[in-house]
């Protein structure tokens, strides 16, 4: 392999500078959350006196508890729905090919360029009519809708790839589709679907939009969705917000260190495919 | 005769098989038809109702016609949002792509390694918090008292700090370098990924041919990335013109209309001034400049695969 060794020094260099730019942000962050909570911080630097208590009192005044459950109960509600009727959607359009499967195809496809902005005004009123607005139903019936698009997709490009041999055998044995599709399908589907599972998890738990307009009481949204709750709770101390931004932050980025392979196959598969 | 007998019924098994399957398949897609319609199509339906209406959100609402639309391309603050997104297109697209490029035609190949893995790890990370707390944390990078400033005072630029966010010329580029920072690792180890599978002797060739890097660039380089480009710059270009949670949670749109972007205009027309029918005019005026913009990308990708 003929590569200048000063392209691989440059290129070195630049990575290790992408890197730190990436991690100063949130170390700032950190050490912001350090400081005393009273006073506005001064920079970026250790605090010489560290205020761990920072963490507990932003935990408690944020109500951060009670926020990671509302946003577990969010997550249970989108992503096991979405993952069973999308899966279920995929094989319908790439296992069985069915006729017209492809306008089908394409009617989701082109809800995946819609911005959820472009939504959110009908979304409100509609929650409004069904009752659950405040609720977090609210969040929960409409991000099952626009994970759709993506999901589907998602489902469909995994079965379109199952060799058919396999659907023939199992009907040679007389088995029934629904039969086919719980037997055989979807123990092969799971690496798509657990992949799946993973990129909604994460854009539940993000989900910004929808519970700062759908749901007035911050303590009913999602983690991200409470983060201008934060705003308001600590407007007087930076390293309490600081402090209450990473405690929120943190499930997330713990889930994603153990599922880290996994989760950056996703992501990059979500981006391709997407 | 003993022969086509058996074909027949064969024939008739497989139709009466295929059309259970197409039973089968209808019964599998309803639910997923049903939460899309529901919660997209119909909103999306809703949505161009409204917009044909002069409503408060409560009261009784008055047909207006075009008025909406009209508003949206002729009010000077609404289309100062529109050329807001459509500067942080330089900034959520441009700079991560070219960026993750020029990463990923230097580095080109990585050894499966530790470094490998912090690397990409640590490039992830943007991507894993939300985008509302990377609003935060960058807010307190921007400040007065900020990481920014502290380190233009210690390369000796102390001349120009200042409260960036506050600025009415320095608050759109500081939300759009927000913008830069997510998407910047996931371009460049998308780009990594893209570039290892291109094939290593094409490179021996052309440097054989005492090809520089430029034309290596351009010549093997970027015609070997075109899909993972395409791809990337449509899911960029979707993330500037639709942002919305950085902005609310750095600037909220300030100072003045320095940062205004159509998603938070949308918002505070919406439920902040209860336009309802101008807000959702603007969300469709939204919905169609992204697919304008994104159509035309994937088109490019695709007839030059061919």
């Amino acid at each position: 392999m003929i590569n200048n060794k000063s392209e691989v020094i440059l290129g070195r260099l630049l990575l290790v500078i992408a890197l730190v730019i990436t991690l100063v942000p949130l170390a700032s962050m950190l050490s912001a959350a350090l400081q005393p909570a009273d006073q506005n911080p001064t920079g970026f630097v250790w605090p010489s006196d560290p205020q761990w208590i920072n963490f507990v009192t932003a935990f408690e005044v944020g109500n951060v508890f009670r926020l990671m459950q509302s946003s577990a109960l969010i997550v249970l509600g989108v992503v096991p729905i979405s993952i069973i009727i999308a899966t279920m959607a995929g094989y319908a359009l790439g296992g069985l090919r069915m006729k017209g499967g492809r306008f089908i195809l394409i009617f989701f496809v082109l809800g995946l360029t819609i911005p959820f902005e472009a939504l959110i005004i009908p979304l409100y009123y509609q929650a409004q009519s069904m009752g659950t607005l405040n609720t977090q139903l609210a969040i929960v019936f409409p991000l099952i809708g626009l994970f759709m698009p993506f999901s589907v997709f998602w489902m469909r490009a995994h079965f379109v790839n199952v060799p058919p041999e396999l659907s023939e055998a199992a009907r040679v044995d007389g088995a029934t589709t629904w039969q086919e599709f719980v037997r055989i399908q979807l123990p092969l589907a799971v690496p798509a679907t657990s992949a799946l599972a993973i990129l909604l998890f994460l854009w539940t738990w993000n989900q910004f939009l929808l519970p700062v307009v759908l749901v007035a009481d911050p303590l009913n949204r999602t983690v991200a969705g409470a983060l201008t709750f934060f705003q308001g709770q600590y407007s007087l101390s930076i390293p309490l917000l600081n402090a209450g931004a990473l405690l929120i932050i943190t499930p997330a980025i713990i889930v994603f260190l153990i599922f880290q392979r996994q989760f950056v196959r996703a992501l990059l598969q979500g981006a391709v495919k997407g | 005769m003993s022969t086509r007998a058996p074909l027949i019924t064969r024939r008739v098994a497989v139709s009466a098989a295929a059309r259970r399957a197409t039973i089968a398949a209808w019964l599998l897609l309803t639910p997923a038809l049903i939460a899309y319609i529901s919660f997209v199509i119909w909103p999306l339906i809703l949505g161009v109702q409204y917009s044909f209406y002069d409503w408060n959100g409560i009261g009784p609402s008055t047909w207006v016609g075009f008025e909406n639309y009209l508003t949206v391309v002729t009010d000077p603050t609404l289309l100062a949002s529109i050329a807001n997104a459509f500067i942080l297109v330089a900034f959520f697209t441009v700079i991560p792509v070219g960026v993750g490029l020029m990463l990923a035609s230097l580095i080109r190949t990585m050894k499966a390694g530790p470094f490998t893995t912090i690397s990409q790890t640590i490039l992830f990370l943007p991507q894993i918090i939300p985008l509302a707390a990377a609003g935060i944390a960058w807010s307190w990078m921007y400040a007065q008292t900020g990481a920014i400033n502290q380190f233009l005072s210690a390369i000796g630029l102390g001349g120009i700090t200042r409260s960036w966010l506050a600025g009415y010329d320095t608050a759109l580029p500081a939300v759009g370098l927000i913008g830069s920072w997510v998407l910047t690792g996931l371009c460049t180890v998308l780009l990594l990924t893209g570039i290892s599978k291109i094939d290593g002797s094409l490179y021996e060739a052309i440097r054989l041919d005492g090809a520089g890097w430029w034309r290596e660039f351009f010549t093997i380089t970027l015609p070997g990335l075109r899909q993972e480009i395409a791809v990337l710059i449509t899911l960029t270009v979707i993330a500037a013109l639709s942002s919305f949670d950085i902005i609310y949670t750095s600037t909220q749109g300030g100072p003045g209309r320095a940062t205004l972007v159509p998603g938070i205009s949308i918002f505070r027309i919406g439920f902040t001034q209860s336009d309802v029918g101008l807000a959702s005019a603007f969300g469709i005026v939204l919905m169609v400049l992204v697919l304008a913009v994104v159509l035309p990308i994937q088109r490019l990708s695709r007839t030059s695969d061919r």
